[in-house]
């Protein structure tokens, strides 16, 4: 991918951080006029990601979440959400849909809705190392199909 | 933000903004202190005002809809619309969680 624009943010694991970075992307793609639809997957996306560092990763200790954002010349969007967190031990079960490995009043829907609106995730963890979670999707790719058809 | 008012046997909770992990944790609260003080046979959540909503949401709405079923009533949803009705749809929940107009 060549790259056209990037940035990279650490905060603190704060709950309200969670607004701060989703909201951080959405200023950051807004030059490349993506569609609501493109705005509210990622924003979406990068919520669910933040929220599990903070609420899993770190539970109640505090750390830093980094979340990296590429731009690439072709509209292609990265993602990358890390925390120096507890880890996941079994990263297949995490993903699978409406699993929580948290007892309290989880919908376990958080991978779900990151493979769902993004084009790919890759999840890179391991216990008390932390957890990647990378994620890509491209902006105008329903524009280019439409005008293919 | 939330707000309600009562009609028949209804909870009309009337969620704006933003609901993430922040913001579930208040509205779970208040949700659950209404409930106990009413009694409602069923809670309308009206969430056409509602900007975003992430999956804290939809375990939010499902905890809720746990609570009004140990006293034998319903939950149901009003308004979803764009990203906000995209996680709805998502996660199944109009299979246990009526979806009006
Ligand atoms: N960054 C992380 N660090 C440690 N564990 C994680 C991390 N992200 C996810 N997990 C584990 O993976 C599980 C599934 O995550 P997912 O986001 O799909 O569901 P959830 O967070 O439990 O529920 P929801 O996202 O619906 O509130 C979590 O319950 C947790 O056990
Ligand atoms: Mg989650």
């Amino acid at each position: 991918m060549q790259i056209k624009n990037e940035i990279c943010v650490d905060f603190l694991s704060r709950m309200e951080n969670v607004a701060f970075a989703r909201l951080t992307v959405a200023a950051f793609l807004l030059a490349e006029d993506p569609t609501l639809e493109e705005l509210g997957d990622i924003k979406t996306a990068v919520s669910e990601a933040v929220t599990n560092a903070i609420v899993h990763g770190y539970r109640a200790a505090t750390g830093t979440v980094r979340m990296r954002a590429r731009l690439g010349a072709e509209g292609d969007v990265e993602i990358e959400i890390v925390d120096n967190g507890c880890g996941i031990a079994d990263i297949a079960q995490a993903r699978k849909p409406f699993f929580s490995g948290d007892g309290g009043e989880r919908a376990g829907m958080g991978f779900l809705v990151m493979e769902s609106f993004m084009d790919s995730v890759e999840v890179e963890s391991a216990p008390g190392e932390g957890t990647m979670v990378r994620m890509r999707k491209r902006l105008g790719a329903a524009q280019t199909a439409a005008a293919r058809a | 933000m939330l707000a309600y008012r009562l009609r028949g046997g209804d909870l009309i909770v009337t969620l704006s903004g933003e609901l993430d992990q922040l913001s579930a944790d208040g509205a779970r609260r208040e949700v659950d202190a209404l409930i106990a003080e009413y009694r409602p046979r069923r809670l309308v959540l009206e969430v056409g005002h509602l900007e975003f909503m992430d999956s804290s949401g939809i375990g939010m709405v499902i905890g809720r809809y746990k609570v009004m079923r140990r006293s034998g009533g319903s939950v149901a949803v009003r308004g979803a619309r764009g990203a906000v009705e995209k996680v709805f749809a998502l996660s199944g929940l109009y299979e246990i969680v009526e979806r009006l107009a």
